[in-house]
């Protein structure tokens, strides 16, 4: 089963990243974008087809590694 | 003294630091990170700076689940004291054994310099050799050093002394190096026996290579 797991900074955490992308395309005059946030996807390849049994185990990956939560935070979407 | 160095793949800092205590007369261990156990007798972990597991995923959370950090762990918890230097505070922090977190420099680019830093607080096992207020030159090496901690967290940190440095001008006045809340450079745990800092104390023990500041700082573990 295929997992998709997005991580981003949490909203109130300033996003340099973000902030830059946002500079530039300003810069390169795409003047409608109100806010850029920059995050990782992390996609995995779990062995079960359990739906549920996925997301609970990777809730607990991303708890413990995938996502620091003191600074971010993630969605897990199953893929397939 | 007896201080353990600790080593990941990756880590870069460990020869300084184990040059830094032994100037100062101390002897020094390097412990590899599958280890897990502490060598027995020492006064003093040293997490040191570098880029473990290539910084991947965010600056030190992978290096925190190598085996050699349980012991760390239950050294702390058992009242050890434990001094993370930059990619050591990040390794720390991701621990959870500081509060708080490390994000990329607000302007997103790896600083390489001297820095003045200001003593915030010396009442703990670290700044107790310097004067509170004081100024000190320590080089800065990082691109993940811009501390993060809420605001209420802050407070209690603040009073309970556990900010221990912040970026600032020759005179002490606060600076912003890499976004930084409050400029913070260094804080310690609420039992303050956990100590983190992005300046490289290790690097500033020659008068000829522009400081000498950091004796003073890793002499508190003398005291």
């Amino acid at each position: 089963m295929k997992v998709i797991v997005n991580v981003f900074l949490k909203e109130g955490v300033l996003d340099p990243q973000g902030k830059a992308a946002h500079h530039a395309l300003h810069s390169l005059g795409f003047e409608g974008v109100s806010e850029v946030r920059i995050g990782k996807q992390i996609i995995l390849h779990i062995d079960t087809s359990n739906k549920a049994e996925a997301e609970a185990q990777v809730k607990e990956m991303a708890e413990t590694l995938l996502a620091n939560t003191v600074i971010e935070d993630y969605t897990i979407e199953i893929a397939s | 003294m007896k201080v353990a160095v600790l080593r990941f793949p990756g880590t870069n800092c460990e020869f300084d630091t184990q040059y830094a205590f032994e100037k100062l007369g101390h002897e020094t261990v390097l412990v590899w990170h599958e280890e897990t156990t502490l060598p027995e007798d020492i006064d003093l972990v040293v997490v040191p700076g570098g880029f473990s597991y290539g910084d991947y995923l965010r600056s030190g959370s992978i290096a925190r689940f190598a085996p050699v950090m349980k012991a760390v762990k239950a050294y702390a918890d058992n009242g050890g004291k434990v001094l993370g230097i930059c990619n050591g505070f990040q390794i720390l922090t991701e621990a959870g054994m500081l509060p708080g977190a490390l994000k990329r420099n607000h302007h997103l680019h790896f600083i390489s310099k001297h820095q003045t830093i200001c003593v915030v607080s010396n009442d703990n096992a670290f700044l107790n050799q310097c004067d509170k207020g004081e100024v000190l030159n320590i080089p800065i090496a990082h691109a993940d050093g811009n501390y993060y901690i809420d605001e209420e967290n802050l407070a209690k940190m603040e009073a309970n002394g556990q900010i221990l440095l912040r970026y600032s001008d020759a005179v002490g006045n606060r600076l912003v190096v890499n976004g930084s809340v409050t400029s913070i450079a260094g804080v310690c745990n609420e039992t303050k026996n956990v100590f983190g800092l992005m300046p490289h104390p290790e690097r500033a023990m020659e008068a000829i290579l522009g400081s000498q500041d950091g004796m003073k700082m890793l002499q508190g573990f003398e005291a």
